[in-house]
């Protein structure tokens, strides 16, 4: 660990990139270049959140990484490891209990409080991109607050499939001002983006740094006619019942049954010890 | 006494003074003026390379010009549109201004289906109501020949005479002021000339549109303008009303364009 500065950037990169950071702070929703750096692993496994974590993590801090809810994938436990060895700090599985979190294409189903951080790794950081490709007209786009193509991407999704499709990345409006790509979350998860922690998000390759403030009004585009749809799956979860939770579908046997499960690992856990049980449970007992 | 439901203005729509585009040492256009007035559809005629395209790029704000004033009527006054910001100038060109391409797939997205080609300028002024941007849409896209069945597919699959009718769609149906055309019936066949003619000026009747119509095809002119303009080297040689500059051309470059002499 000696071998490195603490949590593996310079304390000059690092500070560059918090100027971006407070920077994204102060303009909620706001696309800011930074320059990123060569990170000891590949860009798709989330170097923009990375380099945004290394430069937010204190000696003080607990830090939980999660990969679609769950915190023992090969990302998370990799990058949760990286920092346990350059920055030496206290790891945790509890969202409760985390200063910082990392994660990938999900929002934690425990309710974030002040004073927590969520940091996500984003691919594509540039909503407008798949309408218009080029940069200079994308970045004229949001100066001028020129938004109707993202309704244009909204009202092919419902004249090919009758509603709109979109399930993750779902574009909302910061403040009433900037449109965003919230990282491939879930839509689910949108609502959750109004919250009481710091958000930050990270894009690698793509060079950029843009941040939710605490308690940042944030709006899922839609049309008055077909309203914004947070849905999820209609089943309980079959480990803790849970019906208010974003659900996996997961085939559980050779025979192809399928069940429905919390993608939040922790939260599932959490209620299981508090005494929850789902169908799977309550068959086994 | 003979009442008027609109009385003839007593300013221009559109004023155009003193416009000059140099390319280098190459003239674009050079000291061009003129105005036209609410209504009025101004043909633009002349060989190619005569100017017409660079003309109608300054006017749009497309291209800078290197002098000249490219004044509006907004609300009542005349604005030189070449000093507005660059937000207003964007605001114009989605609201009263329309521009329709030569080429449809200049004016179009191609990968967005036909009926979001026609809301996206719906869109762009606010539209939220997907019921209604769809009703509209359709609306146009009847009203430019298009059947109601194709309305959800991408452009891609249209012919070019389907494709410019589409671009005509997308540009009219936020009702503009004022459009620009840039050679609109130019590339297509003869036959499929004449039905786009036929719809622009349908369209043209109907809606009371004001226009400005560049083209090398003086039956283009001969059926929509009402006045016309006659280019050759960036310059402006003859200006009148279409009838007379056609049947009793003045310059000798129009006479020669005219007779057919010239290979437009
Ligand atoms: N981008 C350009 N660079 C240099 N010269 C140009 C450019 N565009 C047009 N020109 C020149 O300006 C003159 C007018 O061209 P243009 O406006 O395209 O005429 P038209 O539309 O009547 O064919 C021509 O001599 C042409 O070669
Ligand atoms: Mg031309």
């Amino acid at each position: 660990m000696t071998d490195y500065n603490f949590a593996y950037l310079d304390e000059q990169t690092k500070r560059m990139i918090r100027r971006a950071i407070l920077k994204a702070l102060a303009i909620p929703g706001y696309q800011v270049p930074f320059a990123s750096r060569e990170m000891p692993m590949p860009y798709g496994w989330g170097t923009g959140g990375v380099q945004v974590m290394a430069a937010t993590l204190v000696p003080e801090d607990t830090l939980k990484v999660i990969d679609q809810g769950a915190d023992d994938t090969t990302n998370a436990v990799s990058i949760r490891s990286f920092f346990e060895r350059t920055a030496g700090v206290a790891v945790t599985e509890a969202t409760a209990e985390a200063t910082v979190i990392q994660t990938r294409h999900r929002i934690p189903e425990t309710p974030l409080t002040e004073g927590q951080i969520l940091v996500y790794q984003v691919p594509i950081p540039e909503p407008l991109r798949f309408l218009e490709p080029r940069e200079t007209e994308t970045r004229k786009m949001h100066a001028l607050e020129e938004y109707g193509l993202m309704h244009v991407k909204l009202y092919e999704d419902i004249a090919r499939h009758g509603t709109i499709a979109t399930a993750y990345a779902y574009p909302v409006k910061v403040e009433g001002r900037y449109v965003m790509d919230p990282s491939p979350i879930p839509k689910f998860d949108n609502p959750k983006l109004d919250s009481a922690a710091i958000q930050l998000f990270g894009a690698g390759r793509e060079q950029r740094i843009y941040a939710l403030p605490p308690h940042t009004r944030v709006v899922s585009l839609d049309f008055e006619d077909h309203p914004f749809d947070p849905s999820r799956a209609d089943h309980p979860c079959a480990l803790c019942g849970a019906t208010d939770s974003y659900l996996d579908e997961v085939i559980t046997d050779d025979a192809g049954t399928r069940m429905f499960l919390c993608s939040d690992t922790d939260y599932c856990a959490g209620r299981q010890a508090a005494g929850h049980m789902g169908a799977a449970q309550a068959g086994a007992a | 006494m003979n009442m008027h439901a609109t009385p003839t203005p007593d300013t221009p729509l559109l004023s155009v003074r003193g416009l000059t585009r140099t390319y280098g040492a190459r003239i674009g256009c050079a000291d061009v003026s003129f105005d036209l007035w609410p209504g009025e559809v101004m043909g633009i005629v002349g060989e190619s390379g005569s100017g017409k395209s660079t003309l109608l790029s300054c006017m749009a704000g497309h291209l800078v010009p290197d002098t000249g004033e490219v004044l509006f009527d907004m609300g009542g006054t005349l604005r030189d549109t070449l000093t507005l910001s660059e937000p207003d100038r964007r605001r114009l060109g989605r609201t009263d201004w329309a521009f329709v391409h030569q080429h449809a797939r200049d004016g179009l997205r191609m990968g967005v289906s036909a009926g979001g080609n026609v809301g996206e300028r719906l869109m762009a002024v606010g539209a939220r109501h997907y019921g209604d941007i769809r009703a509209r849409a359709a609306d146009w896209l009847d009203r430019v020949e298009i059947a109601a069945d194709r309305m959800d597919d991408r452009p891609t699959a249209f012919s070019g005479g389907m494709q410019q009718r589409l671009q005509i769609a997308r540009n009219l149906v936020t009702g503009p002021r004022l459009v620009f055309m840039d050679e609109p019936t130019g590339g297509l066949d003869v036959s499929v000339q004449a039905r786009l003619l036929d719809l622009l000026r349908g369209l043209v009747r109907e809606m009371g549109l004001s226009a400005i119509i560049v083209t090398h095809d003086l039956a283009v002119v001969r059926l929509l303008a009402d006045r016309l303009m006659v280019m050759k080297d960036g310059r402006v040689v003859e200006q009148g009303l279409t009838d007379q500059v056609l049947d009793d051309p003045q310059h000798g470059y129009t006479q020669l364009l005219v007779s057919s002499v010239l290979q437009v």
